[in-house]
């Protein structure tokens, strides 16, 4: 099985519970069980927030996730233009975060790392950043 | 932009604690409706203790976490304290993976392996 979709929303807060049901819709055709499900919902949440919070800092632009499907394989790709990450290794450190002021667990990453099989970020400053994760959907057995 | 992005989250004071009826789902968009409304209500009111109500919720990212930090954080300031109840499965797992558990008390759903 092969299947491709993208999505283009706004950068608003609202839009994140959209995104992750989008995806959760998206990958049912894999019939995933309710966790994985869960998982992939948690992880496409953290990201879009980051692109939300970080990336675009509150201002409204555009945010896209492009899916892909293939065989038992769930890729998502995350993407924003907005302000980029200078130092992507300290990023991805648990409790670390840009942000103190407003009150950010820092825990955004390790979330995706944790229910994620596989998280690559690629990042420019100025430029944006790239998420781009891959799960294994479906192996719970028939 | 308008008034329909109002939080729709129950609260009420009893005595000097603060019950917050948390949302379905608990993200980055309601959490910070919450901490909007919880930290308005503990400036103006006399409050030792925030209970979160986890019953109805069935997401939680790391916002939820932040949201918690957060709170624990203001009320230890005060000498108060916070407390997560009625916490689900999925709920259970994301509070466990995040070490609040170290932080703030967390009372699981009777009977466990609901939702």
């Amino acid at each position: 099985m092969k299947n491709e979709m993208k999505l283009e929303f706004d950068s608003i807060s609202a839009n994140e519970a959209f995104a992750r049901v989008t995806v959760a819709a998206f990958m049912a055709q894999m019939n995933p069980s309710m966790e994985e499900v869960a998982d992939v919902k948690t992880a496409v949440s953290e990201a879009v927030t980051n692109a939300i919070i970080h990336g675009y800092q509150g201002e409204i632009h555009k945010i896209t996730i492009s899916g892909r499907i293939e065989e038992q394989q769930l890729q998502l790709e995350i993407a924003d233009q907005g302000v980029g990450i200078q130092d992507i290794k300290k990023a991805m450190e648990p409790l670390y975060t840009s942000r103190p002021e407003l009150e950010r667990s820092g825990m955004g990453f390790l979330f995706m790392e944790a229910f994620m099989d596989e998280i690559q970020v690629s990042s420019k400053p100025g430029e944006g950043t790239v998420v781009v994760m891959k799960k294994m959907i479906g192996q719970h057995g028939a | 932009m308008s008034k329909n992005l109002e939080m729709q989250t129950e609260q009420k004071i009893i005595g000097n604690t603060l019950w917050i009826k948390v949302p379905q789902e608990l993200d980055h968009h309601s959490a910070d409706q919450i901490c909007r409304e919880a930290d308005r209500l503990v400036r103006e009111r006399d409050i030792g203790e925030i209970t979160f109500d986890f019953s109805d919720t069935v997401f939680c990212d790391s916002s939820g976490i932040g949201m918690l930090m957060g709170r624990y954080k203001m009320m230890k300031a005060l000498g108060g304290t916070v407390r997560a109840v009625q916490v689900g499965e999925r709920v259970g797992k994301i509070l466990m993976l995040s070490g609040i558990r170290k932080i703030i008390q967390v009372e699981q759903k009777a009977g466990g392996k609901t939702e």
